[in-house]
Order: C-alpha cells, then structure tokens, then sequence
C-alpha cells in the first residue's frame, strides 16, 4: 500500500486549520532550512529530487529556479499558479481547500531558495471555499511567525497574497497568468524573455503549479533519494491523479509516479460503470490527446506518454465508456478551446472557429465528403502556429480522436446521422 | 467597510495598481450584483486607472457581467467529464422547471441559467455552482430541491425586506 504524502492531511477532520497540519509535522521543513540551508543548497536539494512540475509541461523545478539571476536590481517574485482550469482537474482544489497550510509550506520554502520576499496565489475566482480556506490559513500562519517580517526569527522576510481570477483557462499558461496579475487582459506573452529573468513587473519571477509546491517540504524533510526512489527516476515522486467521467470510482488518487494507465482506472477507480467498456482515456485534461483502451498499459509519467504521443499534463484522467460517441467528446473539446482562446493570434482564434463548425456539423449528421480532409488541415495550420500550446492542445487532441476513430467519424458522415443517438 | 475602503485595501497588496483592478471589479460585483458602465467608471477612479483598463478586463473575463444577473446565478458545468455524467438531460431539466433557455433570466428575476467550462470538481460531476457553492453528484430529483430551497431563501429575504422597509408596524 502506498503511503499518501500530499494527501495525508486531505481527510482528517479540521486538515485545513494550522492545530492539525503542525500536529503531523507541518511547518519543520520551514523550520529546518531556515535553520540548516543556505538558499543555494535548498535549490540544490530540489534539483536532486528530479522534481518536474506538475502543472502540465513537466520542466523540472530546481532547473527553473536555477534560471533566477542570483543578484538582480529588482525584487525577486514567486508566483503560485492556482488558477486551475484543465478540465477533468480538481487536485489543487482539494489541497488548497482542505489542506492549504501544505501549500503555504511549500511557498514558504521556494520564496526562500529564489530569494522572493512576496507570493503571489493566482487562485481561479470560483474556488470561494478554496479562497476562504487559504485566506484563514495565510493569517494564521502570520499570527505564528510562519509568514511576515523575520520568519521563525530568521532574517527572512515573507509575505503571501492571494490574487482571484475571473474566468479564463489562458491563465494556466505562465505569461497569460502573469499578464493577468499585472492588470491587463490575460495573454500569452512572446518568449524570451523568460520570467526567470523579466516576468512579473518585468522582475525575476519564478511560477509553481500548487501540487509542485506541495511537494517541496517533503523532499527537504524526507531527502532528494526518498523522492527519486518513487516512479521513474526521470520523472519521480508522488503524484495526484485527477480520476473523472465514467468511471465507478471518480475522485483524486494519490500514486506513485508513472503507475500504469490501465492500474490507475481499472484496480484503483474501479474500471468501467456496469455493462459498459472502456473505449478511450484523456489521460492529463483535455489539451492530452487521448488513449484507445489498447493503449491502457502506458505509465503515467511524462516521458512515457510523450513517447505514446500524449501527455502527463495535469494528470486529469476522464474515462469514456462505449455508450458515447467521439464525435461528441471531440466536439465538446474543441467548443472549449474555441470559448477559451485568447484571440492573441490567428490560427488559435480563426481556426479553432473554423473547427468547431465543421465538428458541429458532422456531428449533426450534415457532414461533407472531405470534411475529415479539411479538419486534418485545419489542424495542420494551427499546430506549431501559435504563441502558446492552447492551439496545439486542441490541434494534437483532434488529431489523436481522427487518428483512433476514424471509423465514427465516416459513419456520421455517411450514415448522416449519430449512430450513437 | 465601504467598497471604496475594500478597494484600497486590495490594492495594497500590489506595487502597481493596475494590479488591483481585477480584484477591484470582484469586490463592486459583490457590491453592485453586476458591472455597469458608471460602476467601471467608478472603479477607474478609486483605483486612478485609465478607464479603458477597466473596461477591457470587465469584458474579457467570463466572471465578470456587464449586464445584470439574477439573484441566484445557475452555472451548469457542461465539460467532458459532467457531459460523460449526463449534465445535457440536467440542462434540459433546468429549462423545464424554469421555463427559460440557457442565457436568460427568469422574468421575476430569481434565476438566471447559464453553462459553464469546467468547475474543477469533476470528481462529483454533473456539477452546478451557484453562488460560492458547489452541488455536485447532480440528477433531476437534487436539482429541484436545490431550486425549492433557493425559491425559500428567496421568500425569506424578499420578507425581511419588507419588513426593514415598513418599520413601526
């Protein structure tokens, strides 16, 4: 049985309040590094960890960190990417809403080994309960000296304020986030610069997803080798899977790294809804081109499903069973990018338009000869075409569900109807 | 405190106060139910900001509604995972016991019904948010007590306002 780490707290009654968190040991990694490490060695012990983000892209944290120019003119910011919207999930929710003194550790930790003195939450606007929950632990935490001026008597200062979005997935990308946080709308800036060097107010700024910071406390307190020793040495550590759709047992796992697939939804989840199959798997949200059932022995780690042409992502796993059409799926996939593209730039924006009404289309029972064609180069004309990887996202996953169900897609063309209706 | 005050106070967390306009319409929201033009312009000048920058972030964020909503705002999560959970038939519940389409506002203005992207709360899909609060694990026979209870809190306010409002008797 795998002992859960990040979410030991998630189920005790009162998780949330400071009495419990201290209780099982919260607030001495804080402790220790302030005490034992210099700022340095704390990013060192990060990079042994092989720790790699766990917002989706997988880059590896204490790499990031590294990036941040150790003497600079300008203060240093830490950003916390809580804006979670990758549909199918909800891990940084449950953190933040029944364990937020973990992500205040975390914070804590990484503001010290870059050398920011100011936090930035970006927490999305809808998580009232998640928001509330972390305004009461940030004050309690300052009542404790675990936040302020001289943290636990050290010379470092620290200060975290929780910034709300208010609606919009593009805030997931890293610059979006940051443009949003400096007041304007939220869209992706051109790269270089990197925030490491010019991000927030144009300061060092280094941006962490909630469940990557998580993680941090525990690798200064059980050591870099317990980290690595999880899942695959490339692409450790303990992970949140996101588990959702039609599935027996929905709801948030915590894993070993790079389990597989088909362990995940089957011995864990509880595998398909009765009488039904499972017919494909969105392994990490809906921007991860999904898997056919065959594919179901793929481990969940980044490497491995980049080399099965997916992605880890956010580990947001949505089972579809043989009741539903792919059509329908894909079609509700491309309607959300198309809502949520910034309109930066105009293969995302105009192709993703285009998409959609052919989708909607075939869908309808009113497709063309030649739609499938002509979806193929939309894709093609959006793929590697855009300033961030909301218009990739949708191109790889249209690609990926013509790619495993051609066959639906024909029938709805020729059949003129959904032969799931 | 006064939305001005509450404005000020957010605005301290941020060396720019560009910064604080997103958490300024958030708190005239709150304040107003929803964010007409002189509300934005107000906003504008607590904060000292160009009246543009305000306006722009007002429409381009989906949380944010130029035009008025009703008292209770149904958001029906209509993503992957709530569309694999059956949130389609729960829409088609919702425009039945309402009697409006998605998009409007009932005409004695208790609800409004509207999809949304995902809720991040898939694990207890079809998920609806109204208000700050969740309801999750959603079928037809949640959905009406859901509705019953708002219509009751409904009636109690509406009754208390009343009674704030002819005081004496």
């Amino acid at each position: 049985m795998f002992e859960p780490v990040l979410l030991k707290n998630v189920d005790v009654p009162d998780g949330h309040l400071l009495s419990t968190y201290e209780a099982g040991g919260g607030y001495q990694a804080l402790a220790k590094v302030l005490r034992e490490y210099t700022p340095d060695e704390v990013v060192d012990l990060v990079k042994q960890s092989n720790l790699r983000g766990r917002g989706g892209a997988g880059f590896p944290t204490g790499m990031k960190w590294g990036f941040v120019p150790k003497r600079a003119d300008k203060p240093k910011y830490l950003c916390c990417n809580a804006d979670e919207g990758e549909p199918g999930t909800f891990k940084d929710r449950i953190i933040m809403e029944r364990d937020p003194h973990q992500l205040i550790e975390g914070l804590a930790v990484s503001a010290y080994a870059i050398g920011a003195e100011t936090a930035y939450v970006y927490i999305r606007g809808e998580y009232a309960t998640a928001i509330r929950r972390l305004e009461q632990a940030i004050a309690e935490a300052h009542e404790k000296g675990y936040l302020g001026r001289g943290v636990l008597g050290s010379d470092f200062n620290f200060a975290v304020h929780i910034h709300c979005g208010a609606g919009a997935y593009i805030c997931g990308e890293e610059t979006a986030m940051l443009e949003s946080l400096e007041g304007k709308r939220a869209q992706p800036r051109l790269k270089p610069p990197f925030p490491a060097v010019a991000g927030l107010y144009a300061s060092p700024t280094v941006i962490n997803n909630v469940e990557t910071l998580a993680c941090v406390p525990h690798i200064v307190m059980r050591g870099p080798a317990w980290f690595r020793g999880i899942g695959p040495d490339k692409s450790p550590g303990p992970k949140l899977y996101c588990l959702s759709g039609q599935v027996r047992k929905p709801g948030l796992y915590e894993l070993p790294m790079g389990i597989p697939l088909r362990e995940l939804v089957e011995n864990h989840a509880g595998g398909p809804l009765p009488g039904r199959r499972i017919k494909a798997v969105i392994p990490g949200g809906v921007s991860a081109p999904l898997i056919p059932e065959v594919g179901l022995e793929v481990a969940m780690d980044f490497d491995s499903l980049a080399a099965a042409g997916s992605m880890l992502g956010s580990a947001g796993v949505i089972v579809v069973d043989d009741s539903t059409c792919m059509v329908k799926v894909a079609t509700r996939i491309i309607e959300f990018f198309h809502h949520e593209s910034c309109g930066k730039c105009t293969p995302c924006r105009e192709g993703l338009n285009w998409v959609v009404k052919v989708l909607r289309r075939i869908e309808a029972g009113e497709g063309a000869p030649g739609d499938l064609e002509q979806l193929e180069k939309l894709c093609k004309g959006i793929f590697g075409n855009t300033f961030c990887a909301l218009g990739d996202g949708a191109a790889m996953g249209l690609r990926a569900a013509l790619a495993h169900f051609r066959d639906e897609f024909v029938a709805h063309i020729e059949e003129r109807r959904c032969p799931f209706h | 405190m006064t939305m001005r005050e509450k404005i000020e106070d957010a605005a301290a967390r941020y060396p720019d106060q560009r910064s604080a306009i997103m958490p300024a319409l958030l708190i005239a929201q709150k304040e107003h139910g929803h964010l007409p033009g002189p509300v934005l312009e107000e906003v504008a000048d607590i904060l000292g900001v160009e009246r543009i920058w305000v306006y722009e972030l007002a429409t381009f964020y989906t949380l944010f509604h130029t035009e008025p909503v009703g008292m209770f705002h149904l958001q029906l999560c209509d993503n992957v995972s709530c569309m694999l959970c059956g949130s389609e038939a729960l829409l088609t519940h919702l425009e039945m016991a309402l009697g409006i389409k998605k998009g409007d506002t009932t005409p004695d203005r208790l609800f409004t019904l509207s999809t949304v992207e995902c809720l991040g709360a898939c694990e207890m899909a079809p998920v609806m948010q109204v208000g700050d609060d969740y309801h999750g694990d959603l079928d037809p026979g949640r959905i009406d007590a859901i509705l019953e209870r708002l219509r009751a809190e409904a009636g109690q306010a509406i009754g208390a306002d009343l009674a704030a409002a002819s005081p004496g008797e």
